[in-house]
C-alpha cells in the first residue's frame, strides 16, 4: 500500500545528508573553539615543562627572581597580581554597583543612553592608552600624594618606602578605573532581569527608594557576585596599563608605595629578553598559572550569573496537585 | 478603625443585599473627588469621584484596559514610580489629600497596603517575608514581639496552620495560592487600614481562588478592602459595593446586588449581562 | 517619625552616592580623553602619518609603518577569525539546546576571558618558536584568536533573535536547513553581525600585549607576512617607556589615533544598531 512516491526516498535521504552535513560542518567550527582552549592549556604546559620539573611547587614559594643567576622564584608575581587585583576590586566594586544602580533604577530616561555609551567608551579605551596616561599623569599625581602624606602615617607598613609614584597604589588605581565599566555593565544586565514586581512589592509595604532597590539587589545577589568576580578576572589578566605604572620590580611588599610586579607584567617586560630555555620556561609557567587562575575565576562567575538566570526562570509559583484552570 | 457591628452568626459569604445593608452607613474611609490621571499627555482616568467606606468590600469591575487597576494604584500613590504620571483631583484619607504637599508617601503606603495580581514574594523565608515590612518600619522592638506579629499576620491570612512548622523555608517553595496568601499576610503585618487588591486570584486555580475569597470576607471585619476583578461572579460573591468602570470613567457605583440585578445605566447592564467585555 | 526621617535620609544619601559614583567614573574618562587629545594633537601632523620612525634626536619621525602594520595584523586576524566565528556562532544558535553547544559556548566565554598576554605566549609557542622569528602572521594569529569568541557570541545572540517563523517559513518551502540559515536567517542578522565584527576589530586594533612577542616590532617598512612588523600599539608602548621627550610626544599622537579609531567604530556601531532597530520595527 505504501508504494513510495517515485523519487521521494532519494530526496529525503538527500535532505538528511545535507542537514547532517550542515550540522557537522558548523559543528566543526564550534569544535575549534573548544580545541583552542585545550590547545592553549596544552601548549603552555608543554613549554613550561622544564621549570615544572625542575622547581616543582617551590617555584611559587620562592621570592627571589634572578634570571642572571638562574634563580626563578615567582612568588612576587603572584603576590603582585593578587594584591593589585584585590585592591582594585575594593575600590571599583562600590562605584561599579553605584553606577549600575543609577543607570538601571534612578536615571531619567533621556540620560540612560548617553550614560551607557559613556561607560562603554570607558571600557573601549585601549589598555596602552590608559598606560600612557598612567605614566605621565597618574604616576606624578600619586607621587605628589605620597610625598604629602604625613610622616606619622609613613611609619605604617602600608605606606612605607620612598614616594616614587610607580608602585602598587598607581597600579590598583588604574586597574580600578579599567574594571569599573566592566563589572558595572554586567551588574546592570543582572539588575534588569529582576522582575519589577519585587520592587513594587517593597514599595507597597512602605519602603523608601533605597529599601526597594535593596530588595532588588538582594534578589539579584548571586548575579551581582558573579559580575564582581568577572571584574576580578579582568583585573587579574590586565597587562599593559599595570605594567607601565607598577614599577616592574619583583618584590613582595605590603606597601602601597613599593614598586612591584604582576604575572602579566613580567611576561610583558621580560619575555623578549629570555635568552635561556630555563628562563623562557619559567615565564611560560607563569603564563600557564595565569591562564588557569583566570579560567577558574571566570568560570565560577559565569556559573553564578547563569544560576541566577535559571532560578529566576523557575521562580514562577509551584502549582500543587490541584488542576490549573483559567477562571473566566 | 471601626469594627462594624456585624451580623452575628453569619459564617458563609453573605448575599449582596444583606451585607450592604450596613455599608451605606459606614464612615467614609477614602474620599475621591474629581480624580483624573494622565500618562504624559494621554488621559487615562476621567474625573472620578467615589467614596470608599470603612469595613466594606468595594469591587471595581469593567472590561480590560478600562482603568480600574490604574485607579486602584492612585489610592496608594503607586503610580508615582511611573515617570510620566500626573494626577489631578483629590484623594482624601483621614481628612488629608494624599496628593498634597508634605504627605509622607512611605507612611501612606504602610497604611494603604496592596496585594498584586501575580504573587511576588521576596526570595527569602516565609518568616522573613512577613517580617520585612515590620523590620523596615521599625514596628517591633524585640524578637518575641516580631515572632508574635508574624504569627498574627499569618493567622489573619489563613496561612498559619499550613506553614507554622516551616516558617524558615523559602517562600518560593509554596504553591501559587499559598504565595498569594503570604503576600496578603505580608501586607497585613504592617497594620494597614485599607488593603487594595489588584485581581488577587486571577492567577490561581478555582480552589485557591475560593480560599482567597473566604479570606476577603473575613478580612473586612478589620480592614477596608478594595478589590479589582475582571470576574463578575467573584465581584458578586465577595463585595458589598461595586463600581463599574469603562474607558477610564466611573459609570456607576452602588450596592452589589443592585448593580447586578437592576443597574441604573444601560452600559452597566450591557456589561453585567455579558453583551460586551 | 524620627525613624522614618532617618530612613528617608539614608535613602537620599544612597541615591546621592549612586549619582556620585557615576561622576567619579566619568572623571578618569574625561581626564584621559583630555590629555590624549591635548597632548596628541600637537604632534599629529602629516609627517606622523607619512614618515618612518627616525633615530633619536632627529625630528619629523612618524608612525607610517606602524599604521600599516596594525592594518596588516588586524586584517590577517579577521581573515580566519570571521569565518570561524560566524560559523561556530551559527552552530551554537541552530543547535542551541544540545550539550555540545553549551560546551562550545563555555569554551567561547573562556577564550574571551583568557588574558591577551597569555594568548600572545601561546601564539609565540605555535608560530614564532618553530620558525625562529617574529612575524606579522604570528601577530595576526594572536589577534585572530582573540576575535573568534567575540564574533561567535555576537553571531549566536543575533541569530537567536531572528524569529523562528522566518526559519520555519523557509523550511516549509522545502529548503534544507543549511539553505534556510544561509539564505534567510543569516542575511537578516547580517547588519548586526557586521557591526559586531567592526566592534571586535576596534577592540583588537587597540591590543598591545599579544603583539609584544609575536609581531614584535620593526624600524623599517615592510609588508612581508613572515617578517616582524611594527604596530601602532607596540610603538606607542616602546616610545612611552623610553626616556626621549620627542618619542613621548609621538606616543601621545599614536594614542590619539587609537582613540579616534575606537571612537569612530563605537559610534558607527551605535548608529548602525539604532538604524537596524528602526528598520526591524517597521
Amino acid at each position: 500500500m505504501t508504494a513510495p512516491v517515485p523519487g521521494r526516498k532519494k530526496a529525503s535521504r538527500g535532505l538528511v545528508a545535507t542537514d547532517l552535513g550542515f550540522r557537522l560542518g558548523t559543528g566543526l567550527f564550534a569544535t575549534m573553539l573548544v580545541a583552542l582552549v585545550v590547545a592553549i592549556g596544552f601548549e603552555l604546559s608543554r613549554q613550561s615543562m622544564l621549570t615544572i620539573e625542575k622547581f616543582g611547587l617551590n617555584f611559587w614559594r620562592t621570592e627571589v627572581w634572578d634570571p642572571v643567576a638562574g634563580q626563578f622564584g615567582a612568588l612576587p608575581f603572584i603576590w603582585g597580581t593578587l594584591y593589585s587585583s584585590i585592591l582594585a576590586l575594593i575600590i571599583s566594586t562600590p562605584i561599579a554597583l553605584g553606577i549600575a544602580v543609577f543607570i538601571s533604577e534612578l536615571c531619567p530616561d533621556w540620560l540612560k543612553q548617553p550614560l551607557v555609551f559613556l561607560t562603554e567608551l570607558l571600557a573601549a579605551i585601549p589598555s596602552i592608552v590608559y598606560g600612557l596616561w598612567g605614566i605621565f599623569v597618574l604616576v606624578p599625581a600619586v607621587r605628589a600624594f605620597e610625598s604629602s602624606l604625613p610622616a606619622v602615617l609613613r611609619q605604617l607598613p602600608l605606606f612605607s618606602g620612598p614616594p616614587v609614584g610607580v608602585g602598587m597604589l598607581s597600579a590598583a588605581l588604574i586597574l580600578a578605573v579599567m574594571v569599573v565599566p566592566f563589572s558595572s555593565s554586567v551588574a546592570r544586565e543582572v539588575l534588569k532581569s529582576v522582575p519589577g514586581a519585587q520592587r513594587e512589592g517593597a514599595y507597597a509595604l512602605g519602603a523608601t527608594r533605597f529599601e526597594a532597590i535593596r530588595a532588588a539587589l538582594f534578589y539579584a545577589r548571586t548575579g551581582i557576585v558573579g559580575a564582581v568576580m568577572l571584574g576580578f578576572g579582568r583585573a587579574l589578566g590586565e597587562t599593559m596599563a599595570v605594567t607601565m605604572v607598577i614599577g616592574s620590580t619583583p618584590k613582595v611588599s605590603l606597601s602601597l608605595f613599593a614598586p612591584q610586579d604582576t604575572m602579566a607584567g613580567v611576561l610583558a617586560s621580560q619575555f623578549t629578553e629570555a635568552d635561556t630555555e630555563l628562563y623562557l620556561s619559567a615565564l611560560v609557567e607563569i603564563g600557564l598559572v595565569l591562564f588557569i587562575i583566570t579560567l577558574i575565576v571566570n568560570s565560577m562567575s559565569r556559573l553564578l550569573i547563569w544560576s541566577m538566570a535559571r532560578s529566576e526562570r523557575s521562580s514562577t509559583p509551584v502549582v500543587a496537585a490541584e488542576p490549573v484552570e483559567v477562571t473566566a | 478603625m471601626t469594627s462594624g457591628a456585624d451580623t452575628p452568626g453569619l459564617s458563609a459569604a453573605p448575599s449582596g443585599r444583606d451585607a450592604h445593608r450596613g455599608a451605606a452607613e459606614r464612615p467614609i474611609k477614602i474620599g475621591v473627588t474629581n480624580l483624573s490621571f494622565f500618562y504624559g499627555d494621554k488621559r487615562a482616568l476621567h474625573d472620578i469621584s467615589i467614596d470608599l467606606r470603612a469595613n466594606v468590600v468595594t469591587a471595581f469591575i469593567g472590561p480590560s484596559g478600562c482603568g480600574k487597576s490604574t485607579f486602584l494604584r492612585t489610592l496608594n500613590r503607586m503610580n508615582d514610580v511611573i515617570p510620566k504620571a500626573r494626577v489631578e483631583g483629590t484623594v482624601n484619607i483621614g481628612g488629608r489629600d494624599i496628593y498634597g504637599a508634605d504627605v509622607d508617601v512611605v507612611e501612606l503606603r504602610r497604611r494603604v497596603g496592596m496585594v498584586f495580581q501575580k504573587s511576588n514574594p521576596f526570595p527569602k523565608s516565609i518568616f522573613d517575608n512577613v517580617a520585612y515590612g515590620l523590620r523596615i518600619n521599625g514596628m517591633v522592638k524585640s524578637r518575641s514581639q516580631l515572632a508574635g506579629a508574624v504569627e498574627k499576620s499569618l493567622r489573619g491570612a489563613a496561612l498559619w496552620d499550613e506553614v507554622k512548622d516551616r516558617l524558615h523555608d523559602s517562600a518560593m517553595a509554596l504553591s501559587g495560592g499559598q504565595q498569594q496568601r503570604l503576600c496578603i499576610a505580608r501586607a497585613l503585618a504592617v497594620e494597614p487600614d485599607v488593603v487594595l487588591m489588584d485581581e488577587p486570584a486571577s492567577a490561581l486555580d478555582p480552589i485557591a481562588t475560593q480560599r482567597i475569597e473566604e479570606l476577603i470576607y473575613q478580612l473586612k471585619r478589620d480592614y477596608t478592602i478594595v478589590i479589582v476583578t475582571h470576574n463578575m461572579q467573584q465581584a458578586a460573591r465577595v463585595s458589598d459595593t461595586t463600581a463599574f468602570f469603562w474607558l477610564g470613567k466611573l459609570i456607576e457605583v452602588g450596592p452589589t446586588a443592585t448593580i447586578f440585578t437592576s443597574p441604573r445605566e444601560k452600559l452597566t447592564e450591557d456589561y453585567v449581562t455579558g453583551r460586551f467585555g | 517619625m524620627s525613624r522614618t526621617s532617618r530612613r528617608k535620609l539614608l535613602s537620599a544619601v544612597f541615591v546621592g552616592f549612586c549619582a556620585l559614583s557615576v561622576l567619579i567614573a566619568l572623571v578618569p574618562l574625561a581626564f584621559v580623553l583630555f590629555f590624549v587629545v591635548s597632548e596628541g594633537i600637537q604632534s599629529l601632523n602629516v609627517d606622523f602619518f607619512r614618515n618612518m620612525p627616525k633615530p633619536v634626536g632627529e625630528s619629523g619621525g612618524g608612525m607610517a609603518n606602524a599604521i600599516v602594520g596594525t592594518l596588516m595584523v588586524t586584517g590577517l586576524g579577521s581573515l580566519f577569525a570571521v569565518p570561524i566565528g560566524i560559523l561556530s556562532g551559527v552552530y551554537m544558535s541552530e543547535y542551541a539546546g544540545t550539550r555540545f553547544a553549551a560546551v562550545a559556548r563555555f569554551a567561547a566565554d573562556t577564550l574571551n576571558g583568557v588574558p591577551s598576554i597569555v594568548i600572545g605566549v601561546f601564539a609565540y609557542g605555535i608560530a614564532v618558536l618553530p620558525f625562529k622569528q617574529f612575524s606579522a602572521l604570528a601577530g595576526g594569529l594572536a589577534l585572530g584568536i582573540m576575535m573568534i569568541p567575540i564574533i561567535a557570541r555576537t553571531t549566536e545572540e543575533l541569530l537567536l533573535l531572528v524569529p523562528g517563523t522566518m526559519r520555519e517559513g523557509a523550511l516549509a518551502l522545502g529548503a534544507t536547513r543549511a539553505r534556510a540559515v544561509f539564505s534567510v536567517v543569516l542575511p537578516s542578522a547580517l547588519p548586526g553581525i557586521i557591526t559586531g565584527v567592526v566592534l571586535a576589530l576596534a577592540r583588537i586594533a587597540g591590543e598591545t600585549a599579544p603583539l609584544l612577542f609575536t609581531a614584535f616590532s620593526n624600524r623599517f617598512f615592510t609588508t612581508k607576512l613572515n617578517q616582524p612588523v611594527a604596530t601602532l600599539t607596540v610603538m606607542v608602548y616602546t616610545y612611552a617607556i623610553s626616556p626621549y621627550k620627542d618619542w613621548h610626544r609621538q606616543a601621545w599622537a599614536g594614542a590619539l589615533v587609537l582613540i579616534f579609531i575606537v571612537l569612530v567604530c563605537s559610534l558607527l556601531a551605535r548608529f548602525a544598531t539604532r538604524r537596524l532597530e528602526g528598520m526591524q520595527a517597521r
